[in-house]
């Protein structure tokens, strides 16, 4: 059938097979390979990007569910100049990231929480997270890049982002 | 609050030097990582990988069989099915290896002769998810149909499953060889040592099965053309990859290259390549097509080789004033099906087994059974966190014994500062340490005394909450195979870039940031104006690559000494150039300039002596070993609460010292420490690769395999500690396993020192509510 | 992985969705947030040859007071239900259920229809909607009908509804009492319940404790018949036949039940 997702603000548009998983999508069709598969029962996050501005499992939606709707990868996060979300700068500055396989989901994953709950707790962060695995980092920096982002006023910077992105769908 | 980190290199006030090294840079790596993200196998569109054919392995389902019959055809109805091969259609592959030299048991090699393991399974499969066939397909779609339709016939064998196979009643896995028990090493008990101490404390203690689950699971993408094979593989070594392929597939090293990208974590699951990746180059030799495989999550959990699965039976004798006189351990090492390793792992432990401690009789001797499951690698740590798990125990349960306090026992006990480098029973030579103080440092850092007091408070109410605190301390060796040294070159370009090609290989660790710190540091070229280079055998056709936390110690010092080299080189062009003598010339590392000692008016670039000196610039290549290992130290505070009426645990506070001599950047480190610590408590309290009785996995998804999330773990509270070694000119140990060495048992010490003024004495790993909650149960039963 | 191949169709009304399904009988399922059958297809432990997606169909996510009852319609995700005011104030047990379900990416995709259609006794909702003694409505190809809640689960991933049919809303009695509690106890946050009790009122029901969730009747009696909480929960195992997994034994499911339930019915006697 023919999908038709607006990713990262542009149109994407493919006739690919009705099983097509939302991830395979996003990689395949919008050649978008930040978005990384790392497992098989909707548990690690690592495929999570924005739907509609909300954060979902993208091995767990089918491409065709999202048709017609607006799609957000890390690769749409930074500004038309270049210039880096906040959340995606705390990520650096507090070394959350290591390896980097993990990494797109997870900052989708903080991206959204952010916007539903501006000033979270560390609890709530951590909280926030359950469906987002890690190896490497043991989760210590990625909790303080998303307390630091949020201090930054990261909401206000997703609140932009998915206005746009709504604008382009309707 | 956020830390403001150092983006590039600090300068003193006044132009006096300060060195780069020892502060917090945040990594080169990351912009590309977290915009378009990194470029793992699976990512990889390059024009050599068009039309690749995806490859799905069928994998046995059952634990132990015969294969009877395998039928593709049935795969070939789907459409874009390529092909389907088994193990007959590889007639074109090197003999198995011979058997292994006997003293080569404490070697990293997979046995031979008998125990050699093939490709795709000959006439019997060993354990579920054995690859027994494989199906090529157009795309990887069609790869799960195609699979589904390829039809093995089985005829079942016993399965021999558990620790308690070392008996020796069960079906052999190898016919021929005799026994399952496939190495057995070590002295023989003598009991004389404890029949003369006044306490002696016994326990069996299982160190169990772990799944190491790297976020990115096995990889692999091969093109063969012209002879030459072209192998993209998520592994830790490239140039080890390269070997292997040459030798299985017949193939001269020159004709193959193997291409390391970006590599979502390996934690010595991807030492190398293993058989399903290899398969993978075979076929693309084969059909001459390019052929790709990425893993599934469900056959990573089966496929992947499973770390730790030891028991231990341990010993430690001691007086009743806390002095230890002997310690002993006895190991079973479950290596699954096939051994990998021989017997590398329980000879790490048995290395190991005293710790930090002054005991002046240890004993040690193992036994690697072979049983139907998951074979069994290196996982962080590879054998060390079973030894300190398994001493760590012993001390908690000497302290109870002879009611003192497990510090005062520890303290009693360390080896003395003055005492290094310091020979122990087992041969290992540890170089440098100051166990005390690190012990010190983080009772204090605690409230060690304060902790103790909440504890007896709580007990004295008899809250439904009880605190427990649970201390560990360690040492470990790094660099275990330091003779094999690594490899650096590094080049000073006619633009005054540079480039350093390493032998390292990082997987998450941060070397391209750490190996430019040091180009920055000892020559003065800025970070942003250094390319690091790994992974690749046609640019770095030697190395070894990253495991045993080599790296920092072996292929930093590497890259520094060729640094030294290049700056020596410089030295001669400058002065050539300036016409001055070489003895007064210096390089101001802060501006990068060449000039004569104290008149900056001569000053010269580093693309100025670069260009020089030649069209290829300044290049300077090392294969640096610092001859022997380095044992980097620590001790660990857990705090925990535990909720008796349902055995749950909640980790409230972990604190740590984990001293691997000089940091070179803080941030890296402390990365380091934390992904450590958290493995090490996904071990004590959650995570366990389960069998059943018949061999079939029950932890084979990540929906019941139990890996940690950022809810079950507190932020952790580092102590920074630096006793540097003189091993190297850095003084650098390997800090990248020495977290998950530490925390796992200082975890499981402190959830039974909860539950010890209920009679509980020990409860095995992992301490799931379920498993808590009986033992609580049966200390009340037994009191 | 990747589910076997399968057409899909998208229904643009309740209407159409009932025909689609109609038309192409058992190889036909409903598809909502997919959170509970596409995990199942991508194992290939379900294998529909046509899914229908009534994702779309706003009309049925709500929460609205309707008269007597406060109606959650079929669609509203969990995230939803979490962030609900009406619910905050008037039946916050089912908000505060809602909001451990899963993880955040979960409950903006899962729905508490396709929850009670997919019947998991491990599942929290439907423990929950049992404790409530809500009415579920179904529409399918014979017209609308009521289910209560106490005859809707009737086994192992086994509804009430019969094939073809749809779930559109679920309507629960007002005033809801004002005690309750929900007790979740699990290994990790994001894991299913290895036992789950909620209360509400003097009515208590329990999580992964059989092969539905089951209301704790013998609890429930003795509270009717006067006994203080504790003892109360003490029976909160009894008539119950919990699982055996590796997150514990029956003993251990049993015992727990009975913690849970005393620690609930004091924490709903506290806010009621």
């Amino acid at each position: 059938m023919k999908v038709s997702v607006t990713v990262n603000g542009s149109p994407v548009t493919a006739e690919v097979p009705d099983r097509t998983l939302l991830v395979h999508f996003v990689r395949e069709e919008a050649g978008l390979t930040a978005t990384n598969v790392g497992c098989d029962t909707s548990s690690c996050g690592a495929c999570t990007v924005l739907l509609d501005g909300q954060s979902v499992k993208s091995c767990t939606v089918l491409a065709a569910q999202a048709d017609g709707r607006a799609v957000t990868t890390v690769e749409g996060l930074a500004g038309p100049d270049g210039e880096l979300h906040p959340v995606q700068r705390a990520f650096r500055q507090e070394h959350g990231l290591q390896c980097g396989f993990c990494t797109p989901g997870m900052v989708m994953a903080a991206v959204s929480l952010l916007a539903e709950n501006p000033v979270p707790t560390e609890d709530e962060v951590r909280l926030g997270l359950e469906g987002n695995l890690c190896r490497c980092t043991g989760y210590h920096n990625i909790v303080r890049a998303i307390l630091a982002a949020s201090e930054e006023g990261a909401a206000g910077a997703l609140t932009a982002i998915g206005a746009v992105h709504e604008e382009q769908v309707s | 609050m956020p830390h403001i980190a150092v983006q590039t290199d600090q300068r003193g006030a006044e132009g006096g030097h300060v060195s780069i090294l020892g502060t917090r840079v945040v990594r080169t790596e990351d912009p590309k990582l977290l915009t378009s993200g990194g470029t793992y196998v699976e990512d990889l569109r390059l024009p050599e990988l068009i039309g690749a054919a995806r490859v799905t392995f069928v994998r046995s389902p059952m634990a132990h069989a015969e294969i009877a019959g395998i039928d593709g055809s049935g795969a070939l109805t789907v459409p874009g099915t390529v092909a389907v091969f088994t193990a007959q259609d590889m007639d074109d592959l090197s003999p198995p290896p011979p058997a292994s030299d006997p003293g080569s048991e404490g070697a990293p090699l997979p046995m031979g002769g008998p125990y050699a393991e093939p490709l795709l399974a000959i006439g019997r499969v060993r354990y579920v998810g054995e690859p027994v066939a494989m199906v090529l397909t157009d795309d990887s779609y069609q790869g799960e149909d195609a699979a589904e339709l390829v039809s093995v016939d089985y005829v079942p064998l016993p399965p021999v499953i558990g620790f308690d196979a070392v008996a020796g009643t069960g079906t052999l896995l190898f016919p021929g060889t005799g026994s399952n028990i496939a190495v057995a090493m070590g002295a023989p008990a003598d009991d004389s040592v404890f029949d003369r101490c006044d306490v002696v404390v016994r326990q069996d203690i299982v160190n169990q099965r772990l799944a190491p689950v790297p976020m990115e699971g096995r990889a692999v993408a091969a093109h063969f053309t012209d002879g030459k094979l072209t192998v993209w593989v998520s592994t830790q070594n490239a140039q080890i990859s390269r070997f292997i392929l040459a030798g299985v597939l017949g193939m001269d090293p020159s004709t193959i290259r193997v291409i390391t990208p970006d590599v979502g974590g390996g934690f010595g699951a991807k030492v190398g390549l293993d058989r399903d990746a290899i398969a993978v180059a075979w076929a693309a030799r084969r059909t001459g097509r390019p052929v790709r495989w990425t893993e599934t999550r469900s056959e990573n959990l089966v496929g992947m080789t499973h770390g730790r699965a030891q028991r231990q039976s341990v010993t430690l004798g001691g007086s009743r004033d806390g002095r230890i006189l002997g310690y002993r351990i006895d190991i079973i090492q479950d290596t699954g099906a096939y051994p990998r390793m021989s017997g590398f792992l329980p000879t790490l432990t048995s290395l190991m087994a005293a710790g930090p401690y002054d005991i002046a009789q240890v004993q040690t001797a193992y036994r690697v059974l072979l049983t139907n499951t998951t074979p069994i690698s290196a996982y962080r740590g590879a054998g060390r966190p079973e030894a300190t798990a398994a001493i760590e125990r012993a001390i908690d349960l000497f302290a109870a014994e002879t009611g003192l306090d497990p510090a005062d026992v520890r303290r009693r006990n360390l080896i003395p500062p003055d005492r290094f480098p310091h020979t122990m029973p087992t041969g290992a030579v540890y170089d440098s340490g100051d166990y005390a103080t690190g012990l010190d440092k983080v009772l204090a850092a605690a409230g060690y005394a304060g902790l103790r007091a909440e504890q007896a408070r709580r007990r004295e109410r008899g809250d439904v909450i009880q605190l427990g605190i649970g201390l560990a301390s360690y040492v470990e060796i790094t660099a275990a195979d330091a003779a094999a040294g690594e490899t650096a070159r590094l080049v000073v370009h006619a633009d005054g870039t540079a480039t350093c090609y390493t032998g390292s290989s990082a997987h998450g660790q941060g070397h391209h940031t750490a190996w430019a710190m040091l180009v920055r540091s000892d020559l003065g070229i800025p970070m942003d104006q250094v390319t690091v280079v790994h992974g690749d055998t046609d640019l770095i056709p030697e190395g070894v690559g990253t495991y045993a936390s080599r790296s920092l110690q072996l292929g930093g010092v590497a890259v520094h000494k060729a640094a030294l080299d290049v700056r020596e080189q410089a030295r001669r062009v400058a002065a050539d150039m300036i016409e001055a003598a070489e003895a007064d010339m210096e390089l101001d590392t802060d501006t990068g300039q060449w000039q004569v000692r104290g008149d900056p008016g001569t000053g010269r670039s580093w693309a100025d002596v670069a260009s020089h000196a030649g069209p290829d610039g300044l290049v300077a290549a090392v294969q640096y070993s610092e001859g022997q290992p380095t044992f980097p130290f620590g001790s660990h505070v857990a705090v925990v609460e535990v909720d008796t009426e349902t055995g749950k645990v909640r980790l409230i506070r972990h604190v740590t010292v984990d001293d691997a001599g000089t940091v070179v950047n803080p941030l890296l480190a402390e990365g380091q420490r934390h992904g450590g610590i958290a493995q090490g408590v996904a071990q004590a309290l959650l995570e366990e690769v389960v069998y059943d009785a018949e061999g079939n996995p029950l932890t084979g998804t990540l929906a019941d395999y139990a890996a940690i999330t950022a809810a079950e773990l507190p932020s952790f509270e580092l102590v920074g500690s630096e006793t540097p070694t003189d091993v190297n000119p850095l003084g650098a140990k390997g800090i990248g396993e020495a977290g998950t060495i530490g925390s796992v048992p200082a975890v499981q010490n402190a959830v039974i020192d909860a539950l010890s003024h209920l009679g509980v004495r020990h409860i095995d790993m992992p301490l799931t509510p379920a498993r808590v909650w009986a033992a609580i149960g049966q200390a009340r039963e037994g009191a | 992985m990747i589910p076997a191949a399968f057409s899909y169709k998208r229904a643009g009304s309740v209407g159409e969705a009932l025909d689609l399904v109609a038309e192409h009988g058992e190889d036909a399922k409903f598809l909502a947030g997919g959170h509970s059958l596409l995990p199942l297809m991508k194992l290939r432990l379900a294998v529909p040859e046509v899914l229908v997606d009534i994702g779309r169909l706003g009309e049925l996510s709500y929460v609205r007071a309707d008269n007597g009852d406060i109606a959650v319609g079929a669609l509203t995700s969990y995230h939803d239900l979490a962030g609900s005011s009406l619910l905050a104030r008037e039946l916050p047990l089912l908000a505060c259920a809602a909001s451990q379900v899963g993880d955040p990416q979960v409950r903006h995709r899962g729905t508490i229809g396709g929850s009670l259609a997919h019947a998991d006794p491990a599942a929290d909702l439907p423990a929950v909607i049992l404790a409530l003694d809500a009415v579920l409505v179904a529409r399918g190809p014979s017209g609308v009908r009521e289910i209560a809640a106490a005859d809707f689960f009737v086994g192992l991933f086994e509804s009430a509804l019969e094939p073809g049919e749809l779930l559109t809303e679920i309507r629960i009695p007002r005033p809801a009492a004002a005690g309750w509690s929900f007790q979740k106890f699990t290994k990790r946050a994001i894991d299913w319940a290895i036992v789950g009790v909620a209360v509400t009122g003097s009515r208590v029901a329990l999580v992964n404790m059989g092969q539905q969730p089951v209301r704790a009747s013998a609890v429930e009696q003795a509270l009717a018949a006067g006994a203080a909480p504790r003892d109360a929960a003490a029976l909160a195992a009894d008539g119950t036949s919990p699982p055996d997994d590796l997150n514990g034994d029956a003993r251990y499911r049993a015992h727990l039940a009975r913690v849970l339930t005393a620690r609930a019915l004091a924490e709903a006697a506290a806010r009621g």
